[in-house]
């Protein structure tokens, strides 16, 4: 059987009391789960020191609530678990709760909101868990009823794991068939485990994405990329093992993974003296 | 639920709504909540509320004491009516009690002061 949560059952069985503990107990989730909203809340671009009123789409026990609240911002979260929202409540966030169905649409007068975030949440409308549902039917009711909640110029970040290609092409045309800008941000792309979708969207006209993070490396033009292969080849593959090369190559890869890594200096893969 | 969340939440969701705002409060059950005062988010909030519903609604629930029906032009300094506003729009929360669409009819129960917002398969657009 599957792995990902969206094959085992609807959100409103999957997410039960004890699914919804983990959102409390667990430290890793709850780290995780904060770094990611920091990393929308950076890509929301809110304009600095105002505090905003925002959306949490799929906000669960309120982790991502909170760090919105740190930041200084009044939140209305929307969630189709009612285990997860019992946490939320018990976790007494400063945030406002709403039992709701994004896929349903987004129920709020036009204007509403100076943002949205949404952490772990949008692959689920991918799925079809009743006979009624039509996942891009209900991507694009979605997407259209939260477009109008906006207010102009208000940007709405989704952090989701795409299960496919496919997936992540229905999802961006429909967002845009409902009016909005934008696209996909991949932070860290070359990393197993840090590797990060965000769905960046933005109405009111369209802007540069934001660059995604551990891509330095791509700025450059596909030219360079291509000389640098060749150059690679060149020198017949890897560089010798437990060499200098050979090490420096190590750690730019764990770079470009996101990972922590010292920096290179001139000790770098140096000997030890005969002392030890 | 707070009153800032009713000011916003609409039942246009629901098949055969237009607007669906503002909802009907029949609460049976209010908490007061203290939430720190931030005069800066409540100026900032105001233009975007709908004043008249606001107020409505907080009559309602008997908790419009003292809130002014219009909003004056600078209200930004006068301290006095944002820390009403405060207290009506984040203080004060629906804990039991449910919603009301003006167009259908329908009732939304809030419980434990969350707004049960779930539509059936019928209701569905």
């Amino acid at each position: 059987m599957s792995k990902r949560p969206e094959h085992q059952a609807p959100p409103e069985l999957f997410y039960n009391e004890d699914e919804a503990r983990k959102y409390t107990q667990n430290s890793r989730i709850i780290d995780i789960q904060a770094q990611m909203t920091e990393r929308c809340l950076e890509l929301l671009l809110l304009p600095e020191d105002t505090p905003c009123l925002l959306l949490d789409i799929g906000c669960g026990s309120g982790l991502s609530g909170s760090v919105l609240e740190e930041s200084g911002h009044m939140w209305i979260g929307l969630d189709i678990s009612p285990s997860m929202l019992d946490v939320a409540l018990e976790r007494e966030t400063e945030g406002d709760l709403i039992l709701a169905d994004m896929g349903e649409g987004v129920p709020f007068k036009a204007g509403s909101f100076d943002g949205a975030v949404s952490v772990s949440a949008l692959q689920w409308l991918f799925n079809a868990d009743k006979k009624s549902h039509q996942p891009i039917k209900r991507l694009y009711k979605f997407f259209s009823s939260l477009y109008a909640s906006l207010s102009r110029s208000a940007r709405a970040v989704f952090q989701f794991y795409p299960e496919n290609e496919s997936q992540l092409d229905l999802v961006t045309s429909q967002a845009m068939k409902a009016g909005f800008y934008g696209g996909v941000v991949i932070d860290y792309p070359n990393s197993a485990k840090a590797k990060k979708f965000f769905l960046v969207l933005m109405t009111g006209g369209a802007a540069p994405l934001p660059q995604a993070l551990g891509t330095e490396e791509s700025d450059n033009s596909l030219q360079v990329k291509y000389a640098r292969r060749e150059a690679s080849k060149a020198a017949r593959g890897k560089p010798l093992k437990n060499t200098r090369a050979w090490l420096l190559e190590k750690k730019e890869r764990r770079r470009k993974q996101g990972k922590e890594t010292k920096p290179d200096t001139k000790y770098t893969g140096r000997k030890r003296s005969g002392r030890f | 639920m707070k009153l800032i969340t009713h000011n916003m939440l609409t039942s246009k969701c629901l098949k055969g709504v237009l607007t669906g705002y503002p909802l009907a409060i029949n609460a049976t059950n209010i908490k007061i909540n203290e939430v720190d005062f931030n005069p800066d988010f409540i100026s900032r909030i105001i233009p975007k509320l709908d004043w008249e519903v606001l107020w409505k609604a907080a009559d309602s629930i008997g908790h419009s004491e003292g809130l002014p029906q219009t909003i004056e032009q600078n209200y930004d300094d006068d301290k006095e009516f944002l820390k009403k506003a405060h207290r009506v729009l984040l203080e004060v929360e629906v804990e039991e009690g449910y919603l009301i669409c003006p167009e259908s009819g329908r009732q939304f129960p809030i419980t434990k002061g969350i707004p049960n917002m779930l539509l059936t398969e019928a209701e569905v657009q």
